[in-house]
Formats: structure tokens, C-alpha cells, sequence
């Protein structure tokens, strides 16, 4: 057995490996992220659940740990179903476009020194286009749906994201004007040295705050779950999705939420590195896993305390409140790196 | 409080972190939760679940087909047909209550002369099929059997009020 | 380098035949979301000559925000084709020659580089090390030699959002605001009023 390893299996595969490796990585990468997100789902009826005094599932296997699985069979046997006004290319095109760009994004996150599929020099530059593209999704959702309530919920949605992402980029900026470059593996190395280095700690503190609220915007996640207010438009742009395609909608959904946890923890919560120096013996990647499960776990807080914004207060809070001050704090930003030298 | 010192607290998000730590204590509180299959709540004597209909302790059936409970249902959910029987008695040939209809507002059993059709404690009965909750007479009857002890405990505690 | 040019015929394809598809498809929705692959994929050429950073900005501002807002007016107007077809006839010789003209305009850019390629010298680089990111070159490019343009071009824009919020915004008389501030000073003491009402007697 071990000759036919040593003879036949390893020369092939030593062979072979430049053409696999990059779909051995995305693999290596994107088998986990789906795995969380399953249990990203589970860990949201859990917390929502002991927030609202209930247990949250706990049937389907020990401690209910595999209803993700229970879920997601039960998704993949349903029947899909097309609309008979709905426009059936853009119709499954959507969600297709929602899940394949909350994957995509995942090639230049940075999970520990060095550990990154593509180490590109615009990194968070296409974090925030792929974040933006993510509108598409929603968007062609609503309008191939051919009905009236996904149509709105996706003007609504449409509308917040792009107003979302303003505030986000000129934060995005006030990090980059500290860090000197666009590449993530830098931003993240700048914060070195444990948590006072950190950006959230210091004069960014208040644009942490605005970055993580215009994430959960730009998810669409309470108290901005506008788009598919179940209250007013039965469940906004997926409503006439069942079946695979609205899996995808769901997984791309989750898959963004933990996609924008890695991106504060990579600008705000010093991404791989250790709160304290001494701690540094545990991998780094272990430490960007946490910070990532506290970020979502802030999501999950979030959404089980707060009621859901009405519209015109969310495209306040956007324009009139978040924009200014994230204006202001980049020529403040600029400022004191302009005088002190950076 | 001053209004500088409010306008601080609110830059604070101090309101937003207040819920915060409301729901965050809620989450080590304990739960509220029925573990329902195996654990159930209690149920009020008056609890108007499945119908039953009883018999007297020497197995004569109650009804008498006097169709006060098919007059007064406001679903029109029970059918009757009587006739005489070889002893002269007047009894149901047919005692019919489509399920699917029923409100469950209990007139039937205060329309009853005899406390024959009663709403019994039971609401478990969720079936497979629709055809299932056409419930006849002998089904009714069986019904009456099985939640006997529980439908008479639960008249007797009613009683007083009444 | 194989990949490379296979990659560029693709995207180069994809892009003329999305540009293509603008003008021809139907259903202006259908315009819209072939001008946005369009985009999409000259960001992919963009990316190929090495200006990731132009490739970046390209998708997040006209993918990202102008495009989603030209799908968002497209997807709420009622067009009706028949009548859109009705003045082909009449507008054909403007369009045309607006059409021509632009395509007058490429030949020269395009003849000129083969004619006089010195001549294009003026638009020099700026002083960029080799060994700089684009975004770096970029950014020394834009605030040295071109600053004055490029902040008119800001101005341009400035002007255009000005205009925009005039004419659109107008202050209406007896409407009810929502004016967050009051609500947050308004204190329990001042709005509720506890009341322990005898029996028998009114408030």
C-alpha cells in the first residue's frame, strides 16, 4: 500500500499539483466558509433563541447541531419553482450572481501571514467592489420575480446599499490614510503588537462603530432588513424563490455576513494578530476565527435587540448622519496623519 | 441631566447599548421553553380540544338525537339522522362532525341535554389525510371511550361554575 | 502568456458583444444588465494591462453605483415599444450623425498614435518609479501634473449635484418632520404623567 503511494500516487501527484493547486486552495477555502455559514445559521436561531428566553433547535441531532443539514436536504428536495410572468434567465441568474460573488471575495481575504489565495495590492478596493456588486443579486431578483413585493423590497434594497456604501468607502479611506496601502495583508500587519494598536481602539473607534452598522445595511440584516421586511412585502425579493436557487440566496446571504465580519476584523480588529503579545503562540488563524464569530455574534445581538428602521429614518441615518461624520473624520484622519508624519 | 451631557450620552449610543445588555442578560436568564413532545402545558378544564361522545356507565349511548348541537353548530360541521330503535328509543343512525370545519366554540356541548357530545381534552389529533377528520359516530364513540376518565374529571371540576 | 491573450480575447469579445447587445436587445432592462457585463469585462482588460486599481474603480463606481441606478430608473418606467419605435425615422439622421462624429473622433485618436506615435509624448507619466503600486502612480500622477483638471473635474461634478438637488428640492409648507433630536431630548418626566385615579372619580 505504502509502495503504491510512494510510486505510483506521489510522482502523479508532485505532477500534477501546479495544475490543482488553485482549485485544491478555493476548495480549502470555500468547504469551511459553506460550513460555517450552515452553522452560522444555526448559532442565529440559537442566540435569537436564548435572547427571546427559547432553547432555539435542539431536536435534530445533539443539541440540535444537525438542523443545518436537516434545512439545507430539505431546500435541495423542494421543488423549484418559476413564476409564469418571471423572466426565467435573469430569474435563476440572481441568485447564482448573489452566491458566486459572496465566494469570490473570499480569494483575497488574509486568514494568517501569508495565508491568502491572491495577495493583490488593491485587496480592500475588491472587497468593496464585490461587496457593491452584490446589489445585482438582489436587484434582477426582484425585478425578473415579476411581482409587486419583490420588485419593492429590491428598490429598497438597491436605494440602502448604494447609500450604505458611501459612508463605508470614505471609512474605508480613514484606514487606508493610517495604513499607507490597499493591501490587506499590510492593513492588518499594521495593527500589530496587540489590542492598542489595533484601529479600533483610538481616533478610528467612532468609524468602527459606522463601518459595522453600514455592514449591517449592506447585508440587509436587522434593523435594516428593509428589503425583505416580512411584515410589509412577505419577504421582499426572494419571495417567489423556493428550492435551490433560494438556497443560494440564503447561503450568499450568510456568506456575505461573514464576509463583512473578516473585513471589520481585518480594517478594525487587527485581522490574525493576538490581543496581547503573549498570546501570540495560539495560530493565527485561530485568532481571526474568533474575532470573526465575535463580529457575527454582534450581528445576531443586534438583530435580536433592536426594532427595524423605517425607511426614511434608514436614508437618514445614511446621508445625514453617517456621511458627514465619515466625511469629517477623513479629513480629520488626513489631517493628523499630515502633521504628525503618519 | 444637562443637554450637553445628554447630547455625550447619545454619541454614546448609551440607549443602543442599554438594549443591548437587556437582551444580553435575557440570554443567560432561564428559558421559558416547553420541551413540548415530552413536557406539555396545562390544560384548563374547560379546554375545548377533540369531540367525544359518551355513554352512561351501563354502555346506553348518551345522545338522543334531539339535534340541538346540529342546530346551534355556527359551522354547520355536524350531521345527524335518527330513527326509532327496536326498543322504541330514539338514537342516532348517524353522527356525523367534519373536523375541518369545526371552530371549536363549544356550543355543541351547551346545547347538549344529556352531556352526550362533549369537547374532550385532547388535541393531538393532527392526520395524514383530510379524509380522516370526517369523524362518524363510531369513531365519536370511540373517542368517548377512550377519554372517559378525563371528560368526566373534567365536568366534575366545571361543575360548580355552572 | 498564453492565458494572457486567451484571457483578453475573451474579455475583449464578451465586451464588444455586450456593447453590441445594448443597442439591440429589446427589453431596455436586458441594455442595462449587457452595459453593466460591458463594464465588467473592460475592468478585466483593465486588470490585464496591469491597472488593477483603475479596474477596482471602474467596477465600484459605474458597476456599483451608476450603473445600479440606471437599472433602478430603467427597471420603473412603463416603456412602450411601439411608440418608441415611432420616431426612429425622425431621429435617425441625429443619431447618425452624432455617430459619426465619434467615430470620426476615434480615427483620428486611433490614426494619430500610427501617424505621429511621438506625438502622444505630452501626456507624459509622471515621475513614477518602476517599482511603485498603480495606485501610487495614479495618485502622483493625479495630484501633480493634472491636478487642476482633475479638480475641475471634481468641480464639474459638484456643479452637477448642486444642480440636481435644486431642482428637486423644494420645502413644502405643513409638513409634519420627524425631528430625531426632539424626540431624543423629550425625557420620560416631561411626557408621562402618573395619576392615581380615586374610584369613583374622574381623572
Amino acid at each position: 500500500m505504502a509502495e503504491i503511494f510512494t510510486d505510483t500516487i506521489w510522482p502523479w501527484l508532485v505532477f500534477i499539483w501546479p495544475w490543482i493547486k488553485i482549485p485544491v486552495l478555493i476548495l480549502v477555502i470555500i468547504v469551511p466558509v459553506l460550513l460555517s455559514v450552515a452553522y452560522l445559521t444555526y448559532w442565529e436561531r440559537k442566540i435569537i433563541g436564548w435572547m427571546q428566553l427559547r432553547k432555539g433547535p435542539n431536536v435534530v441531532g445533539p443539541l440540535g447541531l444537525l438542523q443545518p443539514f436537516a434545512d439545507g436536504l430539505k431546500l435541495f428536495l423542494k421543488e423549484t419553482v418559476i413564476p409564469s410572468g418571471a423572466n426565467p434567465i435573469i430569474f435563476l441568474l440572481s441568485p447564482m450572481i448573489t452566491f458566486v460573488l459572496a465566494l469570490v471575495a473570499w480569494a483575497v481575504i488574509p486568514f494568517d501571514e501569508g495565508w491568502v489565495l491572491a495577495d493583490i495590492n488593491v485587496g480592500i478596493l475588491y472587497l468593496f467592489a464585490i461587496s457593491s456588486l452584490g446589489v445585482y443579486g438582489i436587484v434582477m431578483a426582484g425585478w425578473a420575480s415579476n411581482s409587486k413585493y419583490a420588485f419593492l423590497g429590491a428598490l429598497r434594497s438597491a436605494a440602502q446599499m448604494v447609500s450604505y456604501e458611501v459612508s463605508m468607502g470614505f471609512v474605508i479611506v480613514t484606514v487606508l490614510f493610517l495604513v499607507g496601502s490597499l493591501n490587506l495583508s499590510d492593513i492588518v500587519r499594521a495593527q500589530a503588537g496587540g489590542i492598542w494598536n489595533w484601529h479600533v481602539v483610538g481616533i478610528l473607534a467612532p468609524m468602527c462603530v459606522v463601518f459595522f452598522v453600514s455592514t449591517l445595511a449592506e447585508t440587509n440584516r436587522a434593523p435594516f432588513d428593509l428589503p425583505e421586511a416580512e411584515a410589509e412585502l412577505v419577504a421582499g425579493y426572494f419571495v417567489e424563490y423556493s428550492s435551490f436557487p433560494f438556497a443560494m440566496f440564503f447561503l450568499g446571504e450568510y456568506a456575505n455576513m461573514i464576509l463583512m465580519a473578516g473585513m471589520t476584523t481585518i480594517l478594525f480588529l487587527g485581522g490574525w494578530h493576538a490581543p496581547f503579545p503573549a498570546l501570540e503562540f495560539v495560530p493565527g488563524i485561530i485568532w481571526f476565527a474568533l474575532k470573526i464569530a465575535f463580529v457575527l455574534f454582534f450581528f445576531l445581538w443586534v438583530r435580536a435587540t433592536f426594532p427595524r428602521y423605517r425607511y426614511d429614518q434608514l436614508m437618514r441615518l445614511g446621508w445625514k448622519v453617517f456621511l458627514p461624520l465619515s466625511l469629517a473624520w477623513v479629513v480629520l484622519v488626513a489631517g493628523i496623519v499630515e502633521f504628525t508624519g503618519g | 441631566m444637562s443637554h450637553i451631557t445628554r447630547a455625550v450620552w447619545s454619541f454614546a449610543l448609551s440607549e443602543l447599548l442599554t438594549g443591548m445588555a437587556l437582551t444580553l442578560r435575557a440570554m443567560f436568564r432561564p428559558k421559558a421553553t416547553l420541551n413540548y413532545p415530552y413536557e406539555k402545558g396545562p390544560l384548563s378544564p374547560r379546554f375545548r380540544g377533540e369531540h367525544a361522545l359518551r355513554r352512561y356507565p351501563n354502555g346506553e349511548e348518551r345522545c338522543i338525537a334531539c339535534k340541538l348541537c346540529e342546530a346551534v353548530c355556527p359551522a354547520q360541521a355536524i350531521t345527524i339522522e335518527a330513527e326509532e330503535r327496536a326498543d322504541g328509543s330514539r338514537r342516532t343512525t348517524r353522527y356525523d362532525i367534519d373536523m375541518t370545519k369545526c371552530i371549536y366554540c363549544g356550543f355543541c356541548q351547551e346545547a347538549c341535554p344529556v352531556d352526550a357530545i362533549v369537547e374532550g381534552p385532547n388535541f393531538e389529533y393532527a392526520t395524514e389525510t383530510r379524509e380522516e377528520l370526517f369523524y362518524n359516530k363510531q369513531k365519536l364513540l370511540e373517542n368517548g371511550e377512550r377519554w372517559e376518565a378525563e371528560i368526566a374529571a373534567n365536568i366534575a371540576l366545571d361543575a360548580p361554575y355552572r | 502568456m498564453i492565458l494572457q491573450t486567451l484571457a483578453f480575447y475573451l474579455f475583449a469579445f464578451v465586451a464588444v458583444a455586450s456593447g453590441v447587445m445594448v443597442i439591440v436587445a429589446r427589453n431596455p432592462v436586458h441594455s442595462v444588465l449587457f452595459l453593466i457585463l460591458a463594464f465588467f469585462n473592460s475592468a478585466g482588460l483593465f486588470v490585464l494591462i496591469g491597472a488593477e486599481f483603475l479596474a477596482m474603480l471602474l467596477v465600484v463606481v459605474y458597476v456599483g453605483a451608476v450603473a445600479v441606478l440606471f437599472l433602478f430608473v430603467v427597471m420603473m418606467l412603463d416603456i412602450d415599444f411601439i411608440r418608441l419605435r415611432e420616431g426612429f425615422m425622425r431621429y435617425l439622421p441625429v443619431g447618425a450623425m452624432i455617430g459619426l462624429v465619434l467615430l470620426a473622433e476615434l480615427a483620428v485618436v486611433v490614426g494619430g498614435h500610427f501617424v505621429a506615435p511621438e506625438f502622444g509624448g505630452f501626456v507624459s507619466a509622471g515621475p513614477v518609479t518602476a517599482d511603485a503600486t498603480n495606485t501610487e502612480a495614479i495618485g502622483l500622477l493625479i495630484y501633480t501634473d493634472y491636478v487642476f483638471i482633475f479638480q475641475a473635474a471634481g468641480l464639474v461634478l459638484l456643479v452637477a449635484m448642486v444642480g440636481a438637488i435644486v431642482l428637486t428640492a423644494r420645502r413644502r409648507e405643513g409638513v409634519k418632520r420627524q425631528k430625531v433630536s426632539d424626540q431624543n431630548a423629550r425625557r420620560p418626566e416631561e411626557s408621562v404623567e402618573v395619576v392615581k385615579v380615586p374610584t369613583g372619580s374622574g381623572v
